[in-house]
């Protein structure tokens, strides 16, 4: 099994990223081999569309699962046409989130959050 | 300050002889009154008023023209053949715009994205893609007395006016034409814009006005289209807008004064040359005008 989580660096410490779409690293880790890959998100850079990158580039590396801290609705909706379940980020690091996921304490995000929320305005609630 | 405003002797304003022009008027800040500019200018020149700020057209609220024929306006989106499609991802790594994303149950789109660009039909080797139109929006056509007037409306909830204005842009022959354009300075200005002969810049005297007038400032000077200032809500002879125009040498085309009858005016949906004192002040902004447009 494959499960990525949003992180804001390429370290298995570094600390995780709440926003899908314009996170800056994927951390993929395998259950197999128990290590670590890191993908930069090119979403970050997109005018339009960053969610919907996001998760294309997560389909193309096989996750099966995703944990980040909220993600708009049409990220959501590509994600659970793939199959791919998606959880909740908790406190601390990368390495902490696989380690919640596996003792199944994460909770799983079932319904998107606003869309365009990682663009900065925290105080925005979508347009 | 009074050598700046362009002084042109009084005489009956004649758009026949001035040849042919298309005029934009923009703003950078919203709500300075460039509609109200447009709108009475057309009336007082006699000419097509055309309002550009498909997403929130009010032009026709003073103008009150009878509508005499309404077009749709339509993009051509993808449509995907799920029997034909090779899962090959062509298409969704083609679109600039993530309009495309390729999932376990195949291509999905995302049409509120989709510009409409038509690299994936292009690019699909199984011609598994064909294009179907979506509407966006809709352009009405017309007229109040002799004046022609058109107005674009960008459906709710479309993020994409630039076809729309397009469209509208399309429809304007040679003749003398007022544009009436969206605030800021986004694509949605610069397309309304592009094409133009001239630009009138409205502001009003306050620190947001000039911050925003700045940046409209440059978008005319980098489509390298001559422009001058109407300065709307001024109470004295001087004000920030007066200094910075003499300080960069940018003409003054009129002013229009801080008044209260303006607000009633507008608030009853009326065009501000129904009085007597305003029919005056927009005949020498469009004097001005006239020669303004003939000195570039």
């Amino acid at each position: 099994m494959r499960i990525c989580v949003t992180s804001t660096g390429k370290e298995k410490d570094a600390l995780t990223d709440r926003r899908f779409g314009r996170c800056v690293y994927f951390a993929i880790y395998d259950t197999e081999t128990e290590e670590f890959t890191f993908v930069k998100n090119d979403g970050v850079n997109t005018a339009h569309g960053a969610g919907l990158a996001a998760a294309q580039k997560v389909i193309d590396e096989k996750a099966d699962v995703v944990i980040t801290g909220n993600l708009g609705p049409n990220a959501m909706k590509v994600l659970s046409a793939s199959d791919i379940k998606v959880y909740q980020i908790m406190d601390g690091n990368i390495k902490d989130q696989i380690k919640y996921f596996k003792e199944g304490k994460l909770d799983t995000i079932d319904k998107p959050g606003p869309s365009h929320a990682g663009m900065g305005n925290r105080n925005r609630r979508g347009w | 300050m009074i050598n700046l405003v362009l002084h042109m002797p009084v005489w009956e304003i004649e758009t026949e002889g001035a040849g042919r022009m298309q005029v934009a008027v923009l703003s950078g800040k919203g709500g300075t009154g460039k509609t109200t500019v447009s709108t009475n200018l057309a009336k007082i020149m006699g000419c097509r008023y055309v309002d550009c700020d498909v997403e929130e057209p009010n032009g026709f609220i003073f103008l009150k023209p009878k509508i005499e024929e309404t077009r749709e306006v339509y993009i051509l989106v993808p449509s995907i053949d799920k029997e034909k499609c090779s899962d090959c991802k062509k298409c969704v790594d083609i679109c600039q715009f993530n309009a495309l994303v390729h999932t376990k149950q195949g291509v999905m789109l995302f049409e509120k994205l989709c510009h409409g660009c038509g690299a994936c039909t292009l690019i699909c080797q199984t011609k598994a893609i064909i294009e179907a139109r979506r509407r966006i929006g809709k352009i009405d056509i017309g007229k109040h007395g002799d004046i022609e007037c058109l107005s674009g409306t960008l459906n709710i909830g479309e993020p994409m006016a630039g076809p729309v204005i397009s469209q509208l842009k399309n429809l304007i022959d040679d003749k003398t034409t007022i544009v009436d354009c969206s605030p800021g300075s986004s694509c949605n200005v610069v397309k309304a814009v592009q094409g133009a002969d001239y630009a009138i810049l409205v502001t009003e005297p306050t620190a947001f006005g000039l911050h925003d007038l700045k940046i409209a400032v440059e978008l005319v000077k980098k489509i390298n289209i001559p422009f001058s200032i109407i300065i709307n809500r001024v109470t004295g002879d001087e004000n920030l807008i007066t200094r910075y125009c003499y300080e960069k040498n940018i003409p003054i085309l009129g002013l229009i004064p801080y008044d209260k009858k303006i607000a009633i005016f507008y608030s009853e949906g009326k065009l501000l040359v129904e009085d007597e004192t305003y029919k005056n002040i927009f005949k020498s902004i469009a004097r001005t005008l006239m020669e303004a447009v003939q000195c570039s």
